[in-house]
């Protein structure tokens, strides 16, 4: 990516693999709200960024002109690949999502709180006594990495294979070999799963698919497979990113952290601020129509981004919003999505940050980041600190 | 189903009703009024009985309204009914 022109004007070229962009992207978002609402760019074969609040959550809700079959935008075109729901659009979402919502309620994810705090445990006493932490690789990628696979019912020691997996997606974010190689690992990695659970199932999440109908036919292999990379992938690296972030925010700032260790009660309020500020998915949405967003003409064919961290950050809907505020009483950010795309495992999501920070909080409440330490973002959907060195105590 | 707050205890003149054409299931209004939410089986909310707000849970209702993304909480004044 470094022979990658320089961006001289954010309004009319922006790069959202230039360095700037993934070291602070909320500079540049500000910066445009106010001087261009709806950015646009020839890089990464045309693409639209609004940064208002409103015009992210109408392109949310008009899935029409704005399909979620291409979710991410990128020097060379992605072959279309299916993981539904995600990529799902009217008629066909409602039943690609319906089939799954019941697994990933509040009430249903409550029943893993007891074994997400049981790995958050086993990870901590393992770093009892050390002064440096890696807050992302020792703790923060390991906790959603075995939620996910006890859920799905795959090996949890597969664990290192996963990581591998959306390490390789970050470092090749913007090369289409490089993703499809990884895709076709997974699916290889599943297809026994599948095939076993069809005829012998369990109480797991692949079961529950190979199980399940739509209009009385039971899914496809590769369906299953599609929804089954999604859950994978989505589940982890949203989730260890936002820990990562939790902690890097929190070495930090330290009247947020002391706060936070004398009152854990207040953490289910800051797990809500932290990811209002700092949400980690930025989808796309491919334009099947042109149109408009918010008054500026679009093209189908080219893509929009959803930044909703940007959206988050619009002053028109949060006030002082690049102020972490942790008891933010009122907060409807659109971290996990807006309209019919609402982040399927939200719940799960907030599950494992709360957990997680409680159980990290109660063990180190005092930390800091590691002095000189330099933190690597990563860049395509997810952002995330791809380190969080830190010194304990 | 009727809800023993809002049956029997004072009411504060007000009433929660979710669009349920608007919910998208983010439960933030049952994480923040458990006593006047509740999820069906897919996780939609909807109000608890009538959504009649004893009183005192006038705060609840407020903060549900304004933590739901889908702008899908309706708070109506009905005047005190005691």
């Amino acid at each position: 990516m470094s022979d990658r022109p320089p961006v001289t004007d954010w309004a009319r070229d922006f790069d959202p693999f230039e360095q700037r962009w993934l070291d602070d992207p909320y500079t540049i978002w500000n910066e445009l709200r106010e001087r261009c609402p709806v950015a646009h760019t020839d890089r990464c074969r045309g693409v639209y960024l609004p940064t208002r609040y409103q015009d992210i959550r109408d392109v949310a809700y008009d899935p029409e002109h704005f399909s979620s079959r291409r979710l991410s935008v990128g020097d060379e075109e992605l072959p279309l690949i299916s993981s539904p729901p995600v990529t799902s659009d009217p008629p066909d979402h409602r039943a690609h999502r319906q089939l799954l919502l019941p697994a990933f309620t509040p009430a249903e994810i409550k029943k893993l709180e007891p074994r997400t705090r049981g790995i958050c445990r086993e990870l901590l006493d393992g770093l009892a006594g050390k002064r440096l932490i890696d807050g992302a690789a020792d703790f923060a990628q390991e906790v959603p990495v075995r939620v996910i696979a006890s859920m799905l019912g795959v090996p949890e020691a597969d664990g290192a294979l996963f990581r591998q997996w959306i390490h390789r997606f970050h470092q090749h974010a913007n090369d289409v070999p490089g993703s499809l190689a990884v895709i076709d690992e997974m699916t290889a990695y599943f297809a026994p799963f599948i095939t076993q659970r069809r005829s012998m199932p369990g109480d797991d999440l692949i079961s529950f698919l190979t199980k399940a109908k739509i209009d009385g036919k039971p899914l496809t292999d590769e369906h299953v497979d599609g929804t089954l990379r999604l859950l994978l992938v989505a589940g982890i690296d949203t989730t260890w990113s936002m820990i990562g972030t939790c902690l890097w925010h929190l070495a930090l700032h330290e009247e947020d952290r002391r706060r936070l260790a004398a009152e854990p009660a207040l953490i289910p309020t800051a797990v809500e601020e932290l990811l209002r500020a700092y949400a980690p998915a930025t989808l796309s949405r491919e334009i099947l129509e042109d149109t408009e967003i918010g008054g500026c003409p679009v093209k189908a064919g080219q893509m929009v981004m959803l930044a909703f961290g940007a959206a988050n950050r619009d002053p028109a809907m949060f006030p002082e919003p690049d102020r972490v505020i942790i008891d933010r009483a009122e907060n409807r950010h659109a971290t996990f999505g807006l309209g019919i795309h609402r982040c399927l495992g939200s719940h799960l999501a907030r599950m494992e940050l709360n957990v997680a920070l409680e159980e990290w909080m109660k063990t180190f409440p005092a930390f800091t980041l590691a002095p000189g330490a330099e933190l690597a973002w990563s860049a395509g959907i997810v952002r995330g600190p791809r380190q969080v060195p830190l010194v304990m105590g | 189903m009727k809800h023993e707050g809002g049956e029997f205890a004072a009411s504060s003149g007000l009433r929660v009703r979710v669009r349920s054409e608007r919910c998208q299931g983010h439960a933030r209004c049952v994480a923040h009024a458990p006593e006047l939410f509740e999820l069906d089986e897919l996780g939609y909310s909807h109000e608890i009985g009538a959504g009649v707000v004893a009183l005192g849970l006038e705060g609840k209702a407020r903060l549900a309204k304004a933590n739901c993304p889908e702008f899908a909480i309706e708070i109506i004044e009905e005047g005190a009914s005691r």
